[in-house]
């Protein structure tokens, strides 16, 4: 690894431990050498590349692959019979359907796989797609989730026997509908809105690809792979494979981003490893940006209708049906018992009476996906709704968003708090964070100018969002994925040197778990981080676990380390004590050191308690030499991180264009282990959100042809449409978090949309009436709705 | 990555050239300048020319001087060469404005204003603003030089009046005393193309316009040139009541499609705006009201 | 067909088919994989690297159109094991987290100072909105680059 010798030490600057440490990992970065998937050539390595499908519904009657066979640079083509010898037309997916890895009777989704091409280049591989000759007979697609449900809708899944209709999964409920039916009853106010939240799509800079080397002679696989859960992923591949697990090693080096799109196992991995396995090469896929946003995991796309009410000016209950559209296979990724995600978080921040949450997932003619790009399991969805539908409550009862908020929020001394939905929130002062965020915001100076200005003709809207979400997942008894328990182990060996390394399973993709973990250890052992080597991303050297999605890298791999140092620190202390000729009860700590409580003086610093542990010395009759320590953590919650964010647009009154000139962020969530890493989420987060609630939209017309394939279309931010974002912060620590740390990662994603979306119906209700609309809020739809003619997405 | 199909490939070392190697090549033959037209159209092979001539080293076709009464601008002149020209700033402000919003300012140091009028992108910025400056462009093949009038310059959609091996080699602005343009655009997100752009260009002569060009981007199948809109101002005083008729020309002669970026009603309704803000800001620079 | 250009101030020469973009020439004929790519359409600028010192977006420039002229890569801001201000101050700022778009960050603010040196932040956001960055909502990269101008100005001062 490369070390950077020009750059200050950290230690002589900052303490060890938390706080805003400089990145480790930015070494490599800075100087162009880091090493993501297409950068890694193996020897004999071929390339692949993936006919598409230009049809959402076809039958498939014949495909011609003879063509493409005579090219001179091409090796394979492969089809669904191909792989059906192997076993491996179909896949399982996360949610428990099956998904066609090629497709065989017909494609179901414009951009579906049909034929994987294996070349000597990529040039070559990409040349020999257009001499692939496929018959289609187009089938009528649809790609509109209600019209999904329409008794003569088209049939997408009749593979599935016994399947009639285009439901994916049984209604999911949660909360108490008879408790919420009551609360409705006995309200003063009541209002209802249909919101749909739009497809759109994670799109992190690097595609997704993967390099499969499978080894004829020793029966070992090798796979390269930027995926966020490489574990999980060998676990699949094992079992779809027929390989032991133990003969195939997943390594995850530098991946340019995650956000989501990279949790799923894709058609293309699947055929490069079959490609790999018959012909006993390397085979590389790496997929072009059409494909990525065509075909891989697409995030949201919920159609929503909630209904909220009030009594004595306090939010009493909200109600929400949802049909959830998964595409054409169900492919969603959350814990198996919670097959809506967490979306029955829904409840929000407040003290309510009831609730009640049902959704139904539908198949349609479009990519199959939906939990992804900082999802949180669907709590995006879940505060997007609940946001909007406090929102407009308050207008209907002329109150200001805040003061209902405020008046209407869990109390400090009702945590443990559990909600109407089942959710035990573990801590939360949420009154202190709003008003933090009023205050930097500048809230009533706001209120002054947006009257001021709207006397002169001019449009600004102030926007906010509360939300409360629980990321961490997740404790074994409520959460598996596959069957797998959603826990992450560590292993920390400390060297004779004194020097260490920390090997987790959960798999950074810019988050920072280099430096981070590093930081955990140095906190607890007082190691300096930059003698802590953080292992990851290698599935022969990193301990099992269930990867970084769903903010869950700090809530179960950061108290996997955490525990794991104290692990390591109690073995010190025995070891320390027959170093002082002591006993173990008479030592303290202090960080990097055990000395004797009342001879501060004699003491021994963990660097000589690692060189004891290895050396002849008399050891504890406890312990076996070595300074180590291994833990699986169980984490006995999620955690609940929350925030107050306050939005100002500006509305050109003419072009309707929406202008984010300010974004105000206060997030809590606990103890900051770097305070520099989290702010820099947050910002990544909020530019997704302003795309989000602006520009991003995955959208399709009636025959299911994708109109935003390209980055010409599917429109996300640059540095003009991000304003200079103003974060704040609260702590509340987590009480069951080794560290009280709580993770962050999503919540600005969580966060923004429903404040940007709130500014822009405030900037506009008034003058012109608009008490709604849908995301993206480009000119065009937010002139529609100045119009007084509002329309939802296509 | 999405890769072009195989082809051959020229460096033309001269304009006469550059039109022999077209002559001899024929229809299957590109120019290639700049580049970020044609190639990510290769790329995505919607276009697969068996052969391209790459025109990038002809330093002689670009150039903006000043010569007998014209602002003369070499087809192979830079989007960021024309941002950054003085001259040009002086002169035709109407440019800068359109350049600040052309693309990104990376994609601005490779693509050419050859290459974009040639395009004939009904959403490019450039055909709009020379055809409101009333340039006239000077089209060389065999048989010598040609020069056109914007006017009859966009034929149609992606369709010219530069005929089969022929190269556009100058955009030529007649300078007139009183004159006074601007561009306006709305697009989605910096970089984007436009919803809907207008450009405008007034000369005004004892405080009437003696002259004016209005021409709108992406609302039509190629540039819109308002001559109605036109007609109306000549002649007139600038007045706020002027430009809003104005604009409700621009709003009814366009035509506009639905797509992505918006519904016709609301490409008809910008079309309207801006073409009031384009002329509203012409005058004022005419009258020096304004930087 | 036979290319000849300065790469990162070294004379290359190489057998190419006309079609191949720089992006590949700099990826796979050179083997130098600082240089990134992620879209198709020109959009994103993770390509981005510097032709006669002006950013360029690599995978809309054929390597054959570079004959005879000077390419710079990411791998060329650092001399002698120093690095430039621009990447320390990219460092220290914290305007980087997964490093995919950094190197065309890199090279389009280095010609930035190369031509303003004292860029506001409006200019800067303007310099790299021909890039897109997923995980920085780009606060932290103006940051970087004031950090740069401002180290820049103060050495010159010594100077």
């Amino acid at each position: 690894m490369a070390v950077v010798e020009n750059l200050p030490s950290p230690t002589t600057e900052r303490p060890i431990g938390f706080g805003r440490l400089k990145r480790k990992e930015d070494a490599r970065f800075i100087r162009g050498q880091g090493t993501y998937l297409d950068d890694i050539e193996l020897p004999g390595m071929v390339h692949g590349a993936i006919l598409r499908s230009p049809y959402a519904h076809a039958r498939i009657v014949s495909i011609d692959t003879s063509a493409a066979l005579a090219h001179p640079n091409v090796a394979a083509v492969v089809t669904a019979k191909d792989l059906e010898t192997l076993g491996l037309a179909w896949m399982p997916t996360i949610s428990y359907d099956t998904q066609a890895v090629l497709a065989g009777d017909k494609v179901r989704f414009q951009g579906q796989e049909v034929a994987f091409v294996i070349a000597t280049d990529e040039y070559s591989a990409n040349d020999a797609l257009s001499l692939i000759d496929v018959e289609y007979e187009p089938l009528p697609a649809v790609v509109n989730a209600r019209k999904a449900l329409d008794p003569d809708a088209p049939l997408i899944r009749d593979d599935k026997a016994g399947q009639r209709d285009n439901v994916a999964s049984p209604t999911w409920e949660a909360g108490d509908e008879e408790a919420t039916e009551r609360a409705f009853a006995e309200a003063d106010t009541v209002v209802s809105r249909d919101i749909i939240y739009p497809r759109c799509h994670p799109a992190p800079l690097e595609t997704c690809g993967i390099i499969a080397d499978f080894n004829p002679e020793t029966g070992q696989l090798d796979i390269y792979n930027g995926n966020q859960a490489p574990h999980a992923h060998r676990t699949v591949y094992a079992h779809v494979a027929g390989l032991a697990e133990h003969m195939i090693r997943i390594r995850c080096q530098d991946i340019g981003g995650g956000f989501g799109n990279k949790v799923p196992v894709y058609p293309g991995y699947v055929c490069a490893i079959a490609g790999s396995i018959v012909a006993g090469v390397p085979v590389k896929w790496v997929e072009n940006r059409s494909e990525n946003l065509m075909s891989t995991g697409f995030a949201r796309d919920y159609v929503m209708h909630g209904e909220i009410c009030s009594k004595g000016g306090r939010i009493t209950g909200l109600r929400v049906d949802v049909i959830a559209d998964h595409g054409a296979f169900d492919s969603t990724a959350q814990p198996t018992k919670f097959p809506a995600g967490f979306f029955h978080i829904v409840c929000g921040s407040y003290d309510l009476e009831a609730s009640h949450v049902k959704v139904k997932a539908v198949y349609t003619n479009k990519a199959p996906g939906g939990v992804a790009y900082r999802c949180s399991f669907r709590i995006t969805e879940a505060v997007y709704l609940v946001e909007r539908m406090v929102d407009a409550l308050a207008l209907e009862m002329e109150a200001d968003p805040i003061d209902l908020r405020m008046r209407s929020f869990i109390a400090p001394e009702q945590f443990p708090y559990e909600t109407t939905t089942g959710w035990t929130y573990d801590s939360g002062e949420y009154a202190e964070t709003m008003r933090v965020a009023m205050d930097l915001a500048g809230y009533e100076d706001l209120r002054r100018e947006q009257a001021e200005k709207r006397a002169r003709g001019e449009l600004m809207g102030i926007g906010v969002s509360f939300f409360t979400e629980g990321v961490g997942a997740g404790p074994r008894k409520h959460m598996d994925i596959l069957g797998l328990a959603m826990n992450d182990g560590a292993d920390l060996r400390v060297h004779p040197s004194g020097k260490a390394v920390v090997s987790i399973s959960c798999q950074t993709q810019g988050q920072g778990h280099e430096t981070t973990f590093a930081q955990i250890v140095a906190e607890e052992l007082g190691i300096p981080p930059e003698d802590v080597e953080v292992r990851h991303g290698d599935t022969d050297k990193s301990p099992y676990g269930l990867g970084t999605y769903g903010s869950r890298s700090t809530p179960v791999s950061g108290g996997a380390v955490a525990v794991v140092s104290r692990k390591v620190r109690d073995k010190a202390r025995l070891i320390a004590a027959t170093m002082l000729e002591t006993r173990p009860e008479d030592l303290a700590w202090e960080k990097g050191r055990w000395y004797v409580k009342g001879d501060p003086e004699k003491g021994a610093m963990i660097e000589e308690i690692a060189e004891r542990a290895y050396s002849g010395d008399a050891m504890p009759a406890e312990l076996e030499g070595g300074l180590d320590a291994q833990v699986i953590y169980d984490p006995p919650n999620l955690t609940y991180p929350y925030g107050a964010y306050i939005a100002v647009v500006d509305i050109d009154p003419d072009t309707a264009q929406v202008t984010v000139r300010r974004f105000i962020a206060v997030d809590d969530c606990g103890v900051r282990i770097n305070p520099m890493v989290v702010d820099g989420q947050i910002h990544g987060g909020l530019a997704e959100g302003i795309g989000i609630a602006l520009m991003e939209l995955l959208s399709f017309d009636e025959e299911g042809n994708c109109l935003n394939s390209s980055f010409m279309d599917y429109l996300i931010p640059t540095a003009l449409e991000t304003p200079d974002f103003e974060l704040g912060e609260t702590v509340t620590p987590c009480p069951h978090h080794p560290l009280g740390a709580k993770g962050v990662g999503e919540s600005p994603n969580v966060g923004s949309p429903p404040a940007i979306v709130n500014a822009v119906i405030d900037a506009l209700h008034v003058t012109h009436g608009v008490d709604h609309i849908d995301m993206p809020c480009t000119p065009a739809r937010v002139w529609a709705a100045m119009q007084g003619r509002p329309e939802p997405p296509q | 990555m999405q890769t072009p199909a195989p082809f051959e490939y020229e460096r033309a070392t001269s304009v006469d050239g550059a039109i022999e190697a077209l002559q001899r090549l024929g229809s299957e033959a590109r120019i290639v300048a700049g580049g970020h037209s044609l190639l990510p159209m290769m790329k995505l092979r919607l276009a697969n020319p068996k052969h391209l001539i790459d025109i990038n080293e002809l330093a002689e076709l670009a150039y903006i001087r000043e010569d007998d009464g014209e602002v003369r601008i070499g087809a192979l002149t830079r989007h960021v060469d024309l941002q950054e020209s003085e001259l040009l700033a002086r002169h035709f402000p109407l440019f800068r404005d359109a350049e600040d919003v052309i693309a990104d300012p990376v994609v601005r140091n490779r693509g050419t204003i050859g290459g974009s009028l040639c395009q004939a992108d009904a959403a490019e910025d450039l055909s709009s603003v020379c055809s409101a400056a009333k340039a006239r462009v000077v089209i060389r093949g065999t048989d010598g030089e040609r020069v056109v009038g914007m006017e009859d310059f966009h034929v149609g959609p992606f369709m010219t009046a530069v005929g089969a091996g022929e190269v556009l080699t100058e955009v030529r602005l007649p300078l007139r005393p009183g004159a006074g343009s601007a561009h306006e655009k709305v697009e989605r997100r910096a970089g984007d193309w436009a919803i809907a752009a207008a450009s405008a260009a007034v000369w005004m002569e004892g405080g009437v316009i003696a002259d004016a060009g209005i021409a709108l981007s992406a609302v039509g199948m190629t540039t819109i040139h308002l001559d109605r809109g036109e007609e109306l101002l000549r002649g007139e005083s600038p007045s706020d009541e002027l430009f809003v008729q104005a604009g409700e020309i621009a709003s009814a002669d366009c035509s506009p499609s639905a797509d992505g970026r918006g519904p016709v009603d609301y490409k008809r309704h910008l079309a309207g705006v801006l073409t009031q803000r384009a002329l509203r800001r012409s005058a004022a620079r005419a009258l020096k009201e304004e930087a | 067909m036979h290319v000849s250009m300065t790469v990162n101030g070294e004379q290359v020469s190489r057998e190419v088919e006309p079609r191949l973009l720089l992006v590949h020439f700099i990826r796979e004929t050179l083997g130098l994989k600082g240089t990134h790519w992620g879209c198709d359409t020109s959009n994103c600028g993770a390509c981005v690297v510097l032709m006669d010192g002006r950013p360029v977006k690599s995978c809309t420039v054929l390597a054959a159109m570079c004959e005879g002229h000077e390419i710079r890569t990411v791998e060329s801001l650092e001399v002698d094991g120093e690095m430039d201000p621009i990447q320390h101050g990219f460092h220290e700022r914290h305007a980087l987290q997964c490093g995919f778009c950094t190197p065309g960050m890199l090279m389009t603010t280095r010609a930035l100072l190369d031509e303003n040196p004292n860029p506001s932040e409006e200019e800067i956001r303007t310099a790299i909105s021909g890039g897109i960055c997923r995980c920085t909502g780009y606060k932290n990269i103006v940051s970087a680059v004031r950090w740069a101008a401002e180290h820049e100005a103060a050495a010159r001062q010594e100077a």
